[in-house]
């Protein structure tokens, strides 16, 4: 288990790496730099503020520089735009898009796994293509015509719901059902189509030759196959909804990630970018290993194997 | 009264393809503990024969289109689902073929042999607990007391099937389905999962339902033999009548092909052709195309063979080309 995780752990840290060289040479590609849109300052300063940044070093010497700084000082740089630590600016956005992901997650999960369920088990019934109807709507459905959907149609008739704002908890409702409706579409056809799988196995069979009522095969002898596809992906889409919406943020005006994403590239802010970009490697990483885990919990083979590995 | 008595059951699959005739009309008694062998090539519909009676077919697209199949009392075939699941798993229960894939690899062994128990019977866990380790001890497991605790994936096919075997026998049922019970294993271990069922079955008074395609192992098990071709039999006996004197063509093709009968040296026989396709609707004798009889021309054409008992107990397809001598 230790030599497992360890091996994990280190595979983590290539592909963080790997995707800190991609994105790296990815905003070099980029024309221009920081400072190529402030029309007002004079060249002779934009020359000194690139000395200052290290843009003027080669660029197999910035390519050096970064991790070095982030290994040996613990330093992810500062936004040449903001001029804040890009660390301060990730913790100050981050909470909000933390709830708004976690209540996204859980009104999916709670949402799409009974459907899935509900739908496999009564498969070609009437539930089934009315559930798998409304979740390819979900999943067809941008959220950018979601989220004021619900604005105009549940918020401007509850006064307790604002239309947009993050001051009260219950301002997290719509946006969190806007994030959410798309992951529990794909979630709900997911699990719909695990306990398939796991229905049509023969040892199913033998459950119902030995007279077990339908609903102890469901939960005893299905679910827990039937889930797998759907917790593996629960990870990443959870790494997924808590980085942040650029568009449900926009629409409900909350002060999460969302918004660093794409400023950060229409600046060129390039310290800001790669931090960005490193930090959601860094939870897809962490929330694969924790689904990979499940998984293993869930599927005694596998457990049995990571173990002798 | 014989314990089960099915009578004219038919079964049809209403597939995209078509209507599949799998059970076309078939009978059949069970007496207290006696072994009732069904034996037929694969696609013959022995599978789905036993499957229909517990409800254990897929409808939609299976049907169960007509017939009766009465146990003590009452007919299997017009329970409601909620009836039917007292008798499976408690007084008629099922062995399957493939001890690989038959048993749940996400739950512990413990699990799956106590539930028969718990459900049926309404014994507590450690009671029920105590119960599956007895009878992992008699179908002749080492250590149950530990192994109990394991996954299936921790036990080898033979040793898998002696649980399937256990989960079947625990609530000592009345009547054991078994379902090509050895055809996916080891020659080796086949000899011993037969030897056990048979054991079982006398230990416990139970009647068993053999479903095979294999003859030689009918001759080992069976009392009684029903020969099975395209949905239908085309010959029932007692096992040594049908060994002695078997009369219609399939059961003497099927017996020709047994390997341990053939003489050393000389090629194996197969019964040439393939088996019907049951979505066509056939008027005449169905085994025709493949018959090797020296009258196969004075097969049916015109309507199916009836059954007609030729000796007491001894029924046969009344086709004067499949009775007639073997040519070969
Ligand atoms: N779910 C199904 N849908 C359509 N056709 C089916 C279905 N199940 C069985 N059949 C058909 O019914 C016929 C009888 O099948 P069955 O499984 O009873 O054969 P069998 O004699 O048990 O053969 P085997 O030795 O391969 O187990 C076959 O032609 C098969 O194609
Ligand atoms: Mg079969």
């Amino acid at each position: 288990m230790i030599r497992y995780l360890a091996s994990r752990i280190f595979q983590g840290l290539l592909v963080l790496f790997a995707l800190y060289t991609i994105t790296f040479f990815l905003v070099k590609a980029m024309p221009g730099d920081p400072f190529t849109g402030e029309k007002n300052i004079p060249e002779d300063v934009k020359r000194n503020m690139r000395e200052q940044s290290g843009l003027n070093d080669p660029l197999f010497i910035q390519y050096l520089n970064y991790p070095k700084a982030v290994l040996l000082e613990g330093s992810f740089n500062y936004s040449i735009k903001k001029k804040r630590p890009v660390v301060d600016i990730i913790a100050q956005a981050f909470p909000a898009s933390l709830a708004l992901g976690v209540s996204a997650l859980i009104f999916a999960v709670m949402l799409a796994i009974p459907i899935g369920v509900i739908s496999a088990f009564r498969r070609n019934s009437w539930v089934d293509y009315s559930g798998m109807a409304i979740a390819m709507i979900g999943i067809c459905v941008p959220s950018f015509v979601i989220g004021p959907l619900l604005q105009i149609s549940i918020a401007t008739h509850i006064p307790a719901l604002r239309i947009a704002g993050w001051d009260s908890p219950i301002d997290i409702l719509l946006p969190a059902i806007t994030l959410g409706l798309g992951t529990a579409a794909y979630l709900a056809r997911l699990t719909r189509g695990g306990m398939l799988e796991i229905l049509s196995q023969d040892y199913i069979r033998t459950a119902r030759a030995k007279g077990l009522s339908t609903s102890r095969i469901m939960i005893v002898h299905a679910l827990r196959g039937g889930l797998i596809p759907s917790v593996a992906f629960i990870g990443p889409a959870f790494a997924a909804l808590i980085s942040g919406s650029f568009i449900v943020e926009s629409i409900f005006q909350i002060p999460g990630m969302g918004q660093h994403f794409v400023t950060a590239i229409t600046d060129r802010d390039e310290f800001l970018v790669l931090g960005l970009a490193l930090f959601y490697g860094f939870l897809v990483v962490v929330m694969n290993l924790v689904a990979d885990l499940l998984v293993g919990f869930l599927n005694p083979r596998v457990r049995l194997a990571e173990l002798d590995a | 009264m014989p314990l089960l008595e099915v009578d004219n059951l038919k079964v049809r699959f209403h597939t995209r393809n078509g209507i599949v005739r799998a059970v076309d009309g078939v009978s059949f008694a069970v007496e207290k503990g006696e072994t009732v062998g069904i034996v037929g090539e694969s696609g013959s519909g022995k599978s789905v024969t036993c499957y229909s009676l517990l409800g254990l077919i897929p409808m939609p697209p299976g049907k169960i289109e007509g017939g009766t199949a009465m146990f003590d009392g009452q007919d299997l075939l017009s329970l409601t689902e909620k009836q039917l699941s007292k008798i499976r798993g408690k007084r008629i229960s099922m062995i399957f073929q493939d001890p690989m894939t038959s048993l749940n690899p996400y739950l512990k062994i413990s699990t799956q042999l106590t539930e028969p128990l718990r459900i049926h019977d309404g014994l507590g866990k450690s009671e029920a607990l105590d119960r599956a380790i007895a009878e992992m001890d008699a179908v002749g497991i080492p250590d149950p007391k530990k192994r109990i605790h394991s996954y299936p994936h921790e036990f080898s096919g033979g040793m898998r099937q002696r649980v399937m075997i256990a989960m079947a026998t625990i609530t000592r049922p009345e009547i054991l389905i078994a379902d090509e019970p050895t055809t996916a294993l080891d020659v080796t271990i086949q000899r011993q999962v037969l030897d056990l069922i048979k054991t079982r079955q006398e230990e416990l008074g139970s009647a068993v339902i053999f479903i095979t395609h294999d003859l030689a192992v009918v001759s080992e098990v069976c009392d009684f033999v029903n020969v099975m071709y395209a949905g239908r039999f085309v010959e029932r006996a007692p096992v040594g009548n049908l060994f002695r004197e078997p009369r219609h063509a399939y059961t003497r093709a099927l017996q020709a092909s047994i390997p341990a009968l053939q003489t050393k040296g000389e090629e194996l026989y197969t019964i040439p052709g393939r088996p019907p396709d049951l979505r066509k609707e056939i008027t005449g004798c169905v085994f025709a195309p493949r018959c090797e009889t020296e009258t196969r021309e004075q097969c049916l054409t015109d309507h199916r063979p009836e059954l007609v008992e030729v000796t007491p107990h001894h029924w046969v397809q009344d086709c004067p080309g499949c009775l007639g001598r073997w040519a070969r």
